[in-house]
């Protein structure tokens, strides 16, 4: 499974109204080449805030389902917000790690991801569920079985180098803008479970 | 001294979700703002998680505070320079000034960054104010309205002794 397949496996996968959080680099650009919406928060640059900014979000509106979506690079990077998600213990979490033990964005230098067991930590942090999938359909049935669950859940997304794909464009939406109609769809969404 | 009840309660006002990491200069208050039944407040490990953690109450059209120590400015550098800067999201830090009354009055790690840190944020352009007696509610109210108006994150410095805590 390459990134493009990743990526259209997850957002097949997660509903309708989710509200995403991308990391900086080539994970904004591909979600953004693959599934644009309003409801995607692009983190242009930042690393490692990603998981940070969707803890703050799913507490605000514990209603709503919010997907973090990084890379290992991003998740080591922050390793330490793991514990803080699973005591804060939003209900309705999941974060999507693409895992392709590198740094793509910057040149496919190697991480250490292939030396470390992302899943364990996430399993001692005390999420309430942590797998990982090496296939686009076994993501999407992750993705779907984390999306029904309570409580914050890890999905890793093994993913391999290819260097035949493409790469996706730069997102072309300015800072402002993706703040503006981001705000616009989460202010609105409703802020208890059952709420209109 | 302002009481730090008061100093809270003032920015409880405005400000509906704290995270932050602990600071001797608020003491056994910081404890107190966490607990607060009235507050939603999230401990963080960095200062860097809990700015990127208060930052989302701006797209709940709500405010969010950073509680945290001068010394965790170079953990926030990089959030604030590429997200908050960037996105024009606000968020109101509010830092703990150690090595305030020169590097002889307090521990030798706080030398270079009790010098630097109003500067720090000058470099930055991040609008910021040392808490005062005789003021300190119309620096609050003034810092919110940068907040508001400028859609920038801002910091209001609270340099030990002023706070009965």
């Amino acid at each position: 499974m390459n990134r493009e397949e990743a990526v259209q496996a997850i957002l097949g996968a997660i509903p309708e109204s989710a509200f995403i959080v991308t990391t900086t680099g080539l994970i904004s650009r591909e979600v953004f080449a693959q599934g644009d919406r309003d409801q995607n928060l692009y983190l242009l640059g930042s690393m490692g805030l990603a998981s940070s900014i969707g803890l703050g979000l799913a507490l605000l509106r514990p209603a709503a389902h919010v997907v973090v979506l990084e890379g290992d690079g991003s998740a080591l990077m922050s390793l330490g917000v793991l514990p803080s998600i699973a005591a804060e213990r939003p209900p309705r979490f999941t974060h999507v790690i693409l895992d392709n033990e590198a740094y793509e964005s910057t040149g496919n230098q190697s991480s250490i991801s292939s030396r470390f067991d992302l899943s364990a930590v996430a399993g001692a942090a005390g999420y309430a569920s942590s797998v990982a999938a090496t296939t686009p359909g076994s993501l999407a049935d992750s993705i779907r079985e984390a999306g029904s669950q309570t409580g914050p859940c890890l999905v890793i997304a093994k993913v391999t180098l290819d260097a035949s794909l493409r790469t996706p464009p730069r997102v072309s939406l300015s800072p402002a803008a993706i703040r503006d109609r981001f705000r616009l769809v989460f202010s609105n969404a409703a802020s208890h479970p059952g709420a209109k | 001294m302002i009481e730090a009840t008061e100093f809270w309660n003032q920015l409880k006002q405005h400000v509906s979700l704290f995270s932050g990491v602990p600071d001797s200069t608020f003491g056994r208050s910081y404890n107190a703002l966490a607990e607060d039944p009235d507050v939603r407040f999230v401990p963080a490990v960095r200062e860097d998680s809990a700015l990127g953690i208060a930052s989302a109450a701006a797209f709940a059209g709500e405010r969010g505070a950073v509680v945290m120590q001068n010394s965790g400015i170079g953990n926030v550098v990089n959030a604030l320079t590429s997200f908050n800067l960037v996105y024009n999201v606000p968020a109101l830090l509010v830092i703990g000034w150690r090595g305030y009354l020169g590097a002889d009055r307090d521990a030798p790690e706080h030398a270079v960054m009790g010098e630097k840190s109003a500067a720090i944020l000058d470099v930055l352009g991040v609008p910021n104010a040392v808490l005062d007696e005789s003021s300190w509610q119309a620096q609050v109210d003034d810092l919110i309205g940068r907040m508001d108006v400028e859609q920038s994150p801002v910091a209001l410095f609270v340099p030990p002794g002023v706070l009965r805590a």
